[in-house]
């Protein structure tokens, strides 16, 4: 590396300084208004520091079960749980075969369906929600995880297979080869030899899809509508859009919600950086 | 034990995902289709079946509400996007310099990707809030405004609020993307190039241009596609409002198919706005093959 003049030293630290500002400041200011008494936040000048830093409003959302608001928080945590875990399961079912047949057992129509699938996971959701929506209204699934669950997949899938074969197709075919020949079935390679192998890259894609139904609002809030299947994202749309008028609680429910993608990504960071990349880099 | 052909195996094991796609995504679309030629209401069952013809489109292409989406979202992904590649590209360079504290920077990169989309819309509406909001605080003590003001509440001012949301959540994808260009660029190149006395702009120009141009690119589009369809965070902050001057189109279709219920219209505005997403696509598809073919 080229050494650096003292000004460009300076500059650079200055940069970086403005930089840690810039990311942690927003987030820094939700958690101080969740630990801050309403009457500090509603003071005029703000106090930026709270008198009474209190963890009232988190006990309240977690514990005290006569609140609507801790109801819906409480219900809409799991419903999210649910609905994001078995969308990536199933979607990883689906997609591990998938993306292993495209990486080891190529054809030119199958390559064609490898383009659509990203397509598909590009395009905006108002293309089929519609149908989507009367579907499900017919077949009394509205409000349920089942139908959550069902669309997540459809958005999962297309991405997870497309992660999972372009990094299939970086472990050696050879390892594929003798199995089959003493007879072994592809599936059996999968589960003793690829999957193995693959096990970060699995691992990421199993991340980015559990963040990405996590993160998923616009289903969410169009094909739930009470605490039996809201998600956290529809709950929280709900808070801030003045069910609680509590400033406190509800950066303390956004607080809350952020912690488990938060503590996934910092986790697995290579892996979510990679994921990312894979959207972006390869084709 | 019945053994399949080569082929017959490759598509078995697709069948789980092809059935997923299919049922989900595929069989919807070409529902979509067909609504959009029919005068289908939420409300009223059976008018799924009274076809009538192009009306929807013809109505659909002379509605001023929904042009003024369209042009409401070309402003949102032209703001957002560009500035989201900007400070991107000079965080990576950032990055990419030699300094204490770094990898603790990069790591703080992920905050914002992993926040959730309506808590950043959320958190953001807090901090703009007109009465007691962080932003109006900050403003009026350093002397840049003299009154609290209603940056969410003004027409002229909403969309611009919520596009610098946006900024702050995903100018990090960008950063990302790039710095991990610039570390793949050897640094015998970079060094080489110092001894041969080429400046630091002839450097950046001749050597790190060239080298971040492709995934720069990639991540323009990618962040547009995405920024096109953007709904969740106008929801939470705006609702589109103060008068529509935050409506984009995935909210235009919104409130046509599920505010007022008709969901024929509401399939001719989401085929345009799918007709505009696909060149957008198209584009990336484009762009990932040339650099597939490079690379």
């Amino acid at each position: 590396m080229i050494r650096h003049s003292k000004t460009q030293t300076c500059l650079i630290y200055g940069s970086a300084l403005i930089l840690a500002l810039l990311l942690l400041l927003p987030v820094l200011w939700l958690f101080i208004m969740s630990i801050s008494s309403t009457r500090d936040l509603t003071s005029l000048p703000l106090a930026w520091i709270p008198t009474e830093a209190s963890f009232g409003n988190y006990r309240d959302l977690v514990s005290n079960l006569d609140s609507s608001a801790a109801q819906s928080f409480l219900y809409a945590l799991r419903n999210s749980l649910i609905v994001a875990l078995c969308a990536t399961g199933l979607s990883l079912l689906a997609s591990i075969p998938a993306a292993y047949s495209l990486s080891r057992l190529p054809g030119k129509r199958r390559r064609g369906l490898l383009f659509a699938a990203i397509v598909t996971f590009m395009m905006p959701p108002v293309a089929i929600v519609l149908p989507l929506y009367s579907l499900m209204a017919t077949l009394g699934l509205l409000n349920s995880h089942f139908a959550l669950i069902a669309i997540y997949c459809g958005i999962l899938v297309p991405f997870t297979t497309w992660l999972l074969k372009s990094n299939f197709d970086a472990i050696p075919m050879d390892l594929d080869e003798a199995p089959i020949i003493d007879g072994a079935n592809r599936l059996q390679v999968i589960w003793h030899i690829t999957l193995p192998i693959a096990k970060p890259a699995v691992g990421a894609a199993a991340l980015m899809a559990v963040l990405m139904a996590w993160d998923e609002f616009f289903y969410a809030l169009l094909f739930t509508n009470d605490i039996r299947a809201k998600t956290l994202p529809v709950a929280i749309a709900d808070f801030a859009a003045g069910r609680v008028a509590d400033y406190g609680l509800i950066s303390a429910a956004g607080i809350m919600a952020t912690i488990p993608p938060v503590l996934l990504a910092y986790f697995l960071q290579k892996s979510l950086v990679s994921g990312l990349m894979s959207g972006s880099v390869k084709g | 034990m019945i053994r399949f052909s080569r082929t017959a195996t490759a598509w078995l094991l697709l069948t789980p995902m092809m059935t997923i796609i299919i049922g989900v995504v595929g069989y919807p679309l070409i529902k979509t289709v067909y609504y959009s030629f029919t005068a289908a209401h939420l409300a009223a069952p059976g008018t799924t079946d009274s076809w009538i013809g192009l009306k929807n489109y013809i109505k659909a292409l002379g509605n001023s509400q929904f042009l003024d989406s369209i042009s409401n979202t070309s402003y949102f992904v032209c703001v957002s996007v560009s500035a989201e590649i900007i400070l991107g590209v000079l965080v990576a360079l950032l990055l990419n310099q030699k300094f204490h504290g770094r990898t603790l920077l990069r790591a703080l990169l992920i905050l914002p990707l992993a926040l959730p989309t309506v808590v950043n819309a959320m958190m953001w509406r807090l901090i703009y809030a007109p009465d007691f909001g962080a932003l109006n605080a900050l403003l009026t003590q350093i002397g840049l405004i003299e009154s609290y003001r209603s940056w969410l509440g003004d027409p002229d001012l909403a969309l611009s609020m919520v596009a610098i949301a946006d900024v702050w959540k995903n100018f990090p994808l960008v950063a990302l993307i790039t710095l991990a260009a610039l570390q793949s660029i050897s640094k015998d190149l970079i060094e080489a190039a110092t001894l041969d006395g080429a400046s630091a702009w002839q450097r950046f120009w001749n050597v790190v241009f060239p080298a971040i141009l492709a995934p720069v690119s990639v991540a323009l589009v990618l962040r547009t596609i995405e920024a096109f369809k953007v709904f969740d965070i106008v929801y939470v902050m705006t609702r589109g409002g103060p008068a529509d001057s935050t409506k984009t189109v995935s909210f235009h279709v919104y409130q046509e198919a599920f505010a007022y219920m008709r969901i024929g219209s509401g399939a001719s505005y989401a085929l345009i706005v799918v007709l505009i997403s696909s060149f957008l696509i198209a584009t990336y598809m484009w762009l990932l093959k040339k650099q597939g073919n490079t690379a």
